[in-house]
């Protein structure tokens, strides 16, 4: 535990700092409810001792295996998380048709692409959300993670041309921003409407692709 | 409801023949892992399938553990292949 | 008609659409080029079929200790099948078994070294 701590203390520096003592417990305590709720839905019936039990063995997981330290602003916003939630689920059928029909059209060979989406919000936390809700949907994977830049490398499908994968670019930086203004901290809410800065790796992407 | 399932069964019955034949054919063992995690999605399908069209319960926990184990075989065999593509 | 009627005939919807995705699945990885176009197409029973299969099947059921047991099937499944499919990925993609030929852009080949080698300095597991 004390070793992967230190590690990543060095390896990450402004986006994800070190957690309070009261950042700790509180994430403690989401863990241990969570895997309560978990412990509940298997057994199926809500009950005392089925409370108890999952406490217990909420314990013993979370002793066994400590979870890495994850910065929260610990505040959920309601109406955007569910604007979040049916978009997610209105891309989710969108996308699973397309690839469908993609895969049952007959002489047609699909093309794709390997695009980097350098993100704005650079917390662990807005990128693995970010990159699960791309997996999820079909037609997107992420390929590779770049954390010390805070850059998703993802795999398109079904791209035709230069347009389409700048249009697929926004819509990612559009899917950040409704993660980040579900539950993130205002800080990163107000890092969302500056303008995206021009890092060096996108020059050396241009460069990459043009050849 | 029998004409729904026997829609069904022969739907999952022909993707998942599709699967075996991406699970013969390869090539690499990615490929085959792709292929097993489809497999497993057809198959947890097809008992939710069963259990619905009988009403009955007992296959339910089998779901639970096969959503699990696709996952630890896919990391599992992924992990391998990352090792051998390292050490090359 | 009954609710009984209405609920079992959205559940006849959920499954046979849930089971086309998966044909659909079937058809795509036979004739997909590459190992990544075949894992988009995993990516669909995977997650919106098993979602619509569940539906189909809690609504069928109606009980509360079944609809917990798949409620938490679907959770289980959101929660793994992208990092099942992140780790696929990353182990095929320095690989040859892409074809460049049908990429209209690589962004991260000029990349992957640099990556891999912070990974290796931050000692993290591969």
């Amino acid at each position: 535990m004390s070793a992967e701590s230190t590690v990543t203390q060095e390896t990450i520096e402004q986006p994800n700092p070190p957690l309070t003592p009261r950042d700790r417990r509180r994430n403690k305590v989401t863990a241990v409810i969570g895997l309560i709720v978990i412990w509940v839905l298997l057994w199926g019936t809500l009950s005392w001792a089925n409370i108890l039990s999952g406490l217990v063995v909420a314990l013993i997981v979370l002793a066994v295996f400590p979870l890495p330290p994850v910065k929260f602003s610990g505040r959920v916003r309601l109406l955007p998380s569910l604007r979040f939630v049916l978009r997610f689920c209105y891309d989710l059928v969108v996308a699973s048709a397309e690839i469908a029909w993609l895969a049952l059209r007959f002489g047609h060979t699909p093309r794709s692409a390997i695009i980097a989406v350098p993100l704005r919000v650079t917390s662990d936390l807005n990128l693995t959300l970010t990159a699960e809700a791309l997996s999820l949907v079909p037609g997107s994977l992420i390929l590779e993670v770049d954390r010390s830049t805070g850059t998703l490398y993802v795999h398109v499908i079904n791209v035709r041309s230069r347009e389409e994968v700048e249009r697929f670019r926004r819509s990612v930086l559009e899917l950040e921003a409704r993660i980040v203004n579900a539950i993130g901290s205002p800080e990163e809410r107000r890092r969302l409407a500056e303008p995206a800065p021009n890092t060096p790796s996108t020059a050396a992407d241009v460069e990459g692709a043009a050849r | 409801m029998t004409v729904v399932a026997v829609i069904v069964t022969a739907l999952l019955a022909v993707a998942g023949g599709l699967t075996m034949v991406r699970l013969m054919r390869g090539p690499s063992t990615l490929d085959r892992a792709v292929a097993t995690d489809v497999l497993l999605a057809v198959m947890v399908a097809g008992i939710a399938t069963e259990a619905a069209y009988s009403r009955d319960t007992t296959a339910l926990p089998v779901l639970v553990v096969l959503a699990i184990l696709g996952f630890i075989g896919s990391v599992s065999v992924a992990r391998f292949a990352a090792r051998k593509n390292n050490s090359r | 008609m009954s609710v009984d009627t209405v609920l079992d005939i959205v559940a006849a919807g959920c499954l046979i659409a849930g089971a086309l995705l998966c044909l659909a699945a079937g058809v795509a990885l036979v004739r997909f080029p590459d190992l990544l176009s075949r894992m988009h197409a995993s990516a669909k029973p995977q997650v919106l079929g098993l979602l619509l299969v569940l539906v189909g099947c809690g609504l069928r059921l109606r009980t509360g200790v079944d609809i917990t047991t798949l409620v938490l099937v679907g959770l289980f499944q959101l929660a793994t099948a992208p990092v099942a499919a992140h780790m696929v990925g990353r182990a095929a993609y320095p690989d040859e078994q892409i074809r460049t030929d049908l990429l209209l852009t690589d962004e991260l080949a000029a990349h992957i070294d640099r990556i891999t080698q912070d990974r290796q300095r931050g000692a993290a597991p591969t």
